[in-house]
């Protein structure tokens, strides 16, 4: 009587311990969480704060002269005239008007490092299209220069105005309250490939490549996965030989992506001696990574397409490929474009491979075919985050969250088919 | 003609076959009676012409373009006189990129020695008959193959048997394809392997503890052979592996915990994909994330504290990373606690076991294996990112176990070799290759042990 009365006090006195103990596994777990969870927003807190600035575009607006004494081009059909033109010499005359105390040469000089790289060009193209307009005053939009942009864009940070001299900074502090300087929406982001200077690069190039590269994966690794997916499942015999290649695609799907670089580099470029930097290899080698991920997502879906489907069309004297061409492939069909735009969302976010096919050339142009050099999001992010220029890392977060974008909305739309047509049975 | 031309004019000539073979079909039935007298419908008839025309046609056109650029290589090579021949592979390659340039048109015949534009009509010439003879041939086999199917549409034939072995024979190549890619890996891994390990004796590789892959251009330079030895590699990798699983074991392991016994339903609907999102989002972007925000945080907070840290931390590439693999600790882990018999916690728990003790005394230790199994994959996933540390990590291999200093990884290595122009032949470009199988090997056995404990352990419950 008094042992178990002891043992009851021992329970109980022991209770309280015990149940703060429980509380205190319990909030381990939810701090677990909150962790995971902070991270995330602290990732995407990072990028979208670091790349807003990547989607505005600093403009100098100016009606310009174009005046041909000052440019001592007399004709501008003549590219021996071009070549020799001096096209910056109205734009300073324009920002000049604007600021009318800048005064001599060197002062001239650091004005004129206001303007983008690429502003004479901006020029000699207005003129050569339209030579006519020679000798009359145009209203002309530059990109202003990175270093501007900047400054502009992080207003009042000092950290971001140390390539300004002083001077500079004061002249845009005054044009920008004229309205000379403007900030718009960055179109160029959108229009154009890399280049070397921030004000001028875009991501359409890596668009465009990222897409090439994604339709060769999708040509040859969601054929090739159902049809892999679909033997394994309903027609492979039980052998050593269905073994091994079951085990070949477990094995496939964690193997490190860099080693499928390594494949492409050794087996594509080097054996079959195809070109490097195309979305051709690119592809083929994303092709081979996603392959495993494909093959186990399709044979899960048609593992869930019951039994009793395919003995019916047995019953009623189908073939064994009849049932599986007519009935458990179209069943199985939402389970596996799922698994399949899973399979491309991860491609498309891979990088490691394609530095190794030499996808990370600096390349200027929007590629126009298979065939042609292109670069991938993921990789011109990369190449990108490794500029030290400010203005490159802006852009590099702007191309971040382009291809998170594709991302989400990919997984969405497999989410969103997944809801729609999957049927429980 | 192109390839990239070839390709779909192929399969228009077997659109073509199908549309022929349909309509002979339907004819030969007709005076029968009827389609019914066929021993298969007419899909099947035109199904087969179709793969009469169209498969091996492809096959010798993938066949032909796969090699013919390394043939023809082989043989402008040969046109050259044999006193200009090229001595090493890297000469080979310099000169054949001289000879295809001024084929191109990008290099002026007149800068180059005759005898590379000599080269240069040759691979011209090469390759359009190449080309010609390629178009030629397979179209020709595809027309061969549809005419010969054509012919063979006969009430007495049953063309669907045909077409399902095919078919069959076709899926069951789809799925050794798998196998083909493994083998695709180990062999080119493997030769260069070999023949690095011609240069540098295996010893020293495995057991060298300085690495320095630059090896100087010309024999005379100082310090010409460079340094093979991987430890400080290995050192490296498993440095930041090491703290990625401290960081994503523990949240992974206890998010999965909390998730499948304590959350609601509806808390667990929400959280679980949010969660999984940082699985989807690529490394690319981590890696952004811990060279630009994670590696300057650590290193102002390292000089707040007195300590000097590398602006290139181990510790930065690994916290980043470890947070990459929570999602995937957590799942794994979800798993094999859900897979751990009800009954065992309702037995806890009726003899008055609070949930954490259930979960800490009967469903952790029997879920152990499995969990173990778990973690030993995100290890082989940690040993394998790549891009986290290329961004992250440094370059330089320092043997050291400081989190706060800078290390390189394996994949690091790897990628910085072979990024960029290299010629095939040196030991440096080779050395790479010799990671490569290295860490292929290291995340294969990882694997291989990992679904095996997974395994055994699922059949215990099963």
């Amino acid at each position: 009587m008094t042992d178990q009365r002891s043992q009851a006090e021992i329970v109980r006195k022991s209770l309280k311990r015990r149940y703060r103990k429980e509380r205190r596994f319990r909030l381990y777990g939810m701090l677990a969480i909150f962790i995971a969870l902070a991270s995330l927003v602290t990732l995407f807190a990072d990028i979208i704060s670091k790349g807003h600035t990547g989607f505005v575009k600093t403009t100098i607006t100016l009606d310009v002269n174009l005046d041909s004494e000052l440019m001592y081009l007399e004709d501008p059909t003549d590219a021996d005239q071009r070549s020799m033109a001096d096209f910056v010499a109205p734009i300073v005359a324009a920002l000049q008007e604007q600021l009318p105390e800048v005064d001599g040469a060197g002062e001239k000089r650091e004005l004129g490092r206001l303007l983008g790289t690429y502003a004479a060009s901006e020029i000699s193209d207005v003129l050569i299209n339209n030579p006519e307009l020679l000798d009359t005053t145009q209203t002309i939009e530059f990109l202003a220069h990175d270093r501007v942009s900047v400054y502009v864009k992080h207003a009042g940070n000092p950290r971001y105005s140390i390539k300004l001299s002083e001077q500079q900074q004061r002249w845009v502090d005054e044009l920008l309250e004229k309205g000379v300087i403007d900030t718009s929406f960055n179109d160029v982001l959108f229009s154009r490939g890399d280049s070397r200077e921030p004000a001028n690069a875009g991501v359409l190039g890596a668009i465009v490549g990222s897409l090439l590269t994604m339709l060769v994966t999708l040509a040859i690794s969601f054929p090739v996965g159902i049809a892999a997916a679909v033997y394994l499942e309903e027609f492979a015999p039980e052998n050593k030989l269905t073994d091994f290649i079951e085990v070949n695609i477990n094995n496939l799907a964690a193997v490190p992506s860099i080693i499928f670089g390594l494949l492409g580099l050794a087996v594509f470029i080097g054996l079959f001696g195809m070109p490097r930097s195309v979305p051709v290899v690119g592809g083929l080698v994303l092709a081979l990574m996603t392959l495993p991920t494909i093959i186990i997502s399709s044979r899960a879906a048609i593992k869930s397409v019951p039994p009793s489907i395919r003995e019916a069309a047995e019953g009623v004297g189908a073939s064994k490929m009849q049932v599986v061409l007519h009935h458990v492939i179209p069943l199985a069909m939402p389970g596996m474009l799922t698994g399949s735009i899973i399979g491309m969302a991860q491609a498309l976010g891979e990088t490691a491979p394609l530095l190794l096919i030499g996808m990370v050339a600096f390349i200027v142009d929007v590629p126009g075919g298979f065939f042609d050099s292109a670069t991938v999001l993921p990789v011109q992010i990369y190449l990108w985050a490794s500029s030290s220029e400010q203005g490159f890392v802006e852009l590099a977060s702007a191309a971040i969250m382009v291809l998170l974008t594709f991302m989400i909305s990919m997984n969405a739309l497999a989410i969103w088919l997944r809801k729609r047509l999957e049927r429980r049975w | 003609m192109q390839t990239a031309n070839l390709l779909p004019l192929v399969l228009v000539l077997a659109v073509v076959a199908y549309g022929l073979a349909y309509m002979r079909s339907r004819a030969v039935a007709a005076p029968l009676g009827g389609i019914r007298n066929l021993k298969a419908l007419p899909f099947y008839y035109a199904a087969r012409a179709a793969l009469w025309c169209a498969i091996p046609a492809l096959i010798v056109l993938a066949t032909w373009a796969g090699f013919e650029g390394k043939i023809i290589q082989g043989i402008v090579i040969a046109t050259l006189p044999p006193d200009t021949w090229p001595e090493s592979p890297g000469q080979a390659s310099l000169i054949l990129s001289q000879i295809s340039n001024v084929a191109a048109g990008k290099l002026n015949p007149e800068f180059v020695p005759e005898h590379i534009a000599g080269a240069a009509s040759v691979l011209e010439a090469m390759e359009s008959r190449s080309e010609n003879f390629k178009a030629t041939l397979v179209l020709l086999i595809a027309v061969l193959g549809g005419t010969f199917a054509w012919t063979r549409v006969a009430p007495h034939i049953n063309a669907r048997k045909n077409v399902e072995t095919t078919l069959r024979r076709i899926f069951f190549v789809c799925a050794a394809l798998a196998v083909l890619t493994t083998a695709g890996i180990v062999f080119s891994v493997f030769f260069e392997t070999v023949r690095f390990f011609n240069r540098v004796p295996i010893t020293e590789f495995l057991f060298g503890t300085s690495w320095s892959p630059q090896t100087a251009l010309r024999a005379d330079q100082v310090g010409s052979d460079g340094a093979f030895g991987v430890i400080p590699l290995f050192t490296g990798t498993l440095l930041i592996s090491a703290i990625a699983l401290l960081v994503a074991v523990p949240i992974g392991l206890l998010s999965a915990i909390y998730l499948s016994e304590y959350a609601s339903k509806r808390m667990r609907s929400t959280i679980k994909p949010v969660l999984e999102m940082l699985a989807g989002i690529p490394t690319v972007v981590y890696g952004f994330f811990a060279a630009l925000t994670v590696a300057p945080f650590i290193r102002d907070l390292a000089g707040l504290v007195g300590m000097e840290a590398s602006s290139q931390s181990a510790l930065a590439a690994g916290l980043v990373m470890g947070i990459m693999i929570v999602p995937f600790v957590s799942s794994l882990s979800d798993d094999v606690i859900n897979a751990v018999p009800q009954t065992m916690r309702d037995g806890s728990l009726a003899l008055g076991a609070t949930q954490s003790e259930t979960m800490k005394k009967v469903i952790f230790p029997a879920a152990l294996p499995g969990i173990i199994g778990g973690i030993l994959l995100a290890a082989s996933r940690a040993i394998g990112e790549t891009m986290i540390v290329v961004m992250a990590a440094g370059l330089a291999a320092n043997l050291t176990a400081n989190p706060l200093e800078s290390v390189t990884t394996v994949t690091v290595q790897i990628a910085t070799l072979l990024v960029g122009d290299q010629e095939f032949d040196s030991a440096k470009t080779l050395s790479a290759f010799a990671l490569g199988m290295l860490l292929f090997i290291v995340t294969l056995l990882l694997n291989v042990v990992a679904l095996k404990i997974v395994r055994k352990y699922r059949e215990q419950y099963d």
